[in-house]
């Protein structure tokens, strides 16, 4: 199996949907000429032209209403945010428009479309440009989310994602874009609303998912070291939750930590923890702990950044907690 | 170079045409009374916004299009609907939130859909359709296409950022959208004069390099000729256009608003109603010969009963059973 980059994953995607289906076209800020911020579209408007790789003006609002209107119309269009940041600007589209047209209209116009880029914080590029959205996007019914932490999944789940008659965003991990894996080549599918387990394990279930998941794979090593079988489940989409992976998972270790890139507060974890607490409440043996971004904006300075954020060394602590070795 | 063309209404419409824009806009008119009588006894729920007094803007421009192009409209869209020709029973069957409503009953007043009539929709934020319309016309372009799509939106609209970014990307990709603001001179309760610095709005098409015309909308034959004009341009080179179509609404801002509130005076409400746009183009047939008082009251009893009919058929027709509430949140 060939191995490849997430972002050539993403690209590949994007290519062999856009050869399959001319309905298909990708539009956002430096997505043509420049290649994508991110190099995501690399080569793809000397493939498609202008017409299907559309640069705009930043307009977040703008070209995220004509991807409505376009899919109102009939095309499935992609629409890419340069950072999920940037993306607020144009969150009435998102929630007022593309969430709630099929049910408002009555069933009569379907919202084939895909709003993606990256997510979470990356490398000291302080508050406005260090967030994780996943909690915002996935309170909203209308919506599907997704939040592939591999290359495999990144590219199966955005052709999913592109097939998809709904609105699907696609949380790309911001610090992901260079991680290499094995990826199967042309049609390669993941289903929306699966989990996968990453390793699995005996004694505590680390659920994740985008860049957590490296973090609670590395975690799950220093736990091997300390005799601690843990096992990783990787949710993979956020919306619909693959409730019954949770809880198999859950079932069989009896502890769990969820960790996330998010604030603490009504995050994704808190909805894990009201699945585990209402569905395998008599299954469990410590309460469930959460490791999260610390509650504060993202601070610049590097030392500051790196306390705020979840880590192994974290996931390591409280998975000693749940399991009374501390 | 973006032009502000002198405007000039319709010659040469033909006395047929004509007397189906009467009939359309009298249907509006009646439709929307009933509407509010409706209202009143509390079977239509939630905002409503009325149309009365604006009806030759709906009518004018949906006279201009092809049954195969697009119509968005904002939350005052009934009247945009019936030009279009939604069938009036659809129409107020989802006032009264009905499962034969054009949405089913879960759209309501502000959420008008039909698809079979290019019908994209009744939006309740506030200039939130523009950059949709520019979506449609975006879709019409990249198949090759000839339709175009006509949006209409309220002078407050001109005022949010959706209206810059929509124009400006319409310009940019050559969207045949026929932008129609109809300007009844208030956002609910704000004259525009007073929140907007440049208060003539076709004048904003210059920022885009789009053309542009200022039509009375009181006049259905001077909004028909700029909206050909309009469309043509849309229709042979994808060029966008923007229309600010000076009009009134004799009406509150919505049913809880009074008819004139503290905002605008008695007088000038009176005042406005004396260019009421039915009254003008009837009275221009009735010079002609074209159509007696006799042939215009069966046209009114006409469309007043077609009003009272879509009341009866609303009041007639079932809720939406309990399996709806979960129904379409997502495609299957």
């Amino acid at each position: 199996m060939p191995t490849l980059t997430y972002r050539d994953a993403l690209n590949q995607a994007l290519r062999e949907e856009m050869q399959r289906d001319p309905d298909v076209f990708l539009m956002g800020e430096e997505v043509g000429v420049y290649q994508g911020a991110y190099k995501v579209s690399r080569g793809l408007l000397e493939e498609f032209g202008p017409t299907r790789i559309v640069d705009t003006p930043i307009a977040e609002l703008g070209f995220a209403g004509i991807g409505v209107g376009a899919a109102m119309a009939g095309l499935r269009p992609v629409i890419e945010f340069m950072t999920w940041n940037f993306a607020l600007l144009a969150l009435d589209q998102i929630v007022n428009a593309a969430a709630k047209m099929q049910y408002m209209s009555g069933g009569q116009f379907r919202m084939p479309m895909v709003f993606r880029g990256p997510n979470g914080a990356a490398l000291q590029l302080g508050a406005q440009h260090s967030q994780a959205w996943e909690s915002w996007l996935a309170h909203i019914p209308g919506l599907k989310v997704v939040a592939p932490a591999t290359p495999a999944d990144a590219k199966g789940l955005l052709k999913s994602a592109i097939r998809d008659d709904n609105p699907v965003i696609v949380l790309e991990g911001e610090m992901l874009y260079n991680l290499k894996g094995e990826v199967p080549d042309g049609e390669h599918l993941v289903p929306i609303g699966q989990a996968e387990v990453k390793r699995p394990g005996a004694d505590v279930t680390l659920i994740c998912h985008s860049k957590t998941v490296s973090v609670a794979l590395k975690a799950a090593e220093q736990l091997a070291a300390q005799d601690v079988s843990a096992e990783v489940l990787d949710l993979r989409s956020l919306r619909p939750m693959d409730e019954s992976a949770i809880l198999t998972s859950v079932v069989k270790t009896n502890r769990c930590v969820v960790v996330e890139e998010g604030w603490p507060f009504c995050g994704i974890g808190a909805q894990v923890v009201d699945i585990v607490q209402r569905d395998a409440f008599d299954h469990l043996d410590a309460p469930v702990l959460r490791v999260t971004q610390a509650d504060v904006p993202m601070p610049y300075n590097k030392q500051l950044e790196r306390a705020a954020k979840a880590s192994p060394e974290k996931v390591v602590a409280a998975a000693r907690r749940v399991l009374y070795l501390d | 170079m973006a032009t502000t063309i002198p405007t000039a209404p319709a010659t040469d419409v033909s006395v047929e045409l004509r007397r189906a824009m009467l009939r359309q806009m009298l249907l509006i008119r009646r439709f929307e009374e009933k509407a509010a009588e409706a209202y009143a006894l509390g079977k239509i729920g939630g905002f409503c916004h009325l149309y009365i007094g604006q009806e030759a803007v709906a009518v004018g421009v949906s006279a201009a299009l092809r049954d195969d192009d697009y119509v968005i409209a904002s939350y005052r869209e009934h009247g945009q609907a019936l030009a279009r020709g939604v069938a009036a029973s659809a129409v107020m069957a989802e006032l009264f939130g009905k499962a034969t409503g054009c949405s089913g009953g879960k759209g309501g007043s502000m959420h008008i859909f039909d698809r079979s009539r290019g019908f994209m929709g009744g939006h309740g934020i506030v200039g939130g359709h523009l950059p949709l319309a520019a979506g449609i016309g975006f879709a019409i372009r990249y198949r090759g296409g000839d339709q175009v799509c006509a949006c209409f939106f309220g002078d407050a609209a001109v005022n949010i950022g959706a209206f810059h970014e929509a124009l400006n990307m319409s310009s940019v990709y050559r969207t045949p959208v026929i932008y129609v603001c109809e300007n009844n001179k208030y956002g609910m309760g704000t004259a525009f004069e007073r929140v907007a610095a440049v208060t003539d709005v076709a004048e904003h098409a210059c920022s885009y390099d789009m053309a542009a015309e200022l039509v009375n909308g009181m006049d259905v034959l001077e909004v028909y000729g700029a909206a050909q004009r309009a469309v043509a341009r849309a229709r042979r080179h994808g060029h966008p256009t923007l229309l600010e179509v000076r009009t009134y609404r004799f009406m509150g801002h919505s049913m809880s608003d009074p008819t004139h509130g503290v905002y605008r005076t008695k007088e000038e409400v009176e005042e406005e109603k004396r260019r009421d746009p039915i009254v003008r183009l009837a009275s221009q047939l009735q010079a002609e010969g074209a159509l007696d008082r006799a042939a215009y009251d069966t046209l009114d009893a006409e469309v007043l009963a077609e009003a009272e009919a879509a009341v009866h058929f609303a009041e007639e027709s079932p809720d939406p059973g309990p399996e709806q509430l979960a129904a379409h949140v997502l495609a299957e």
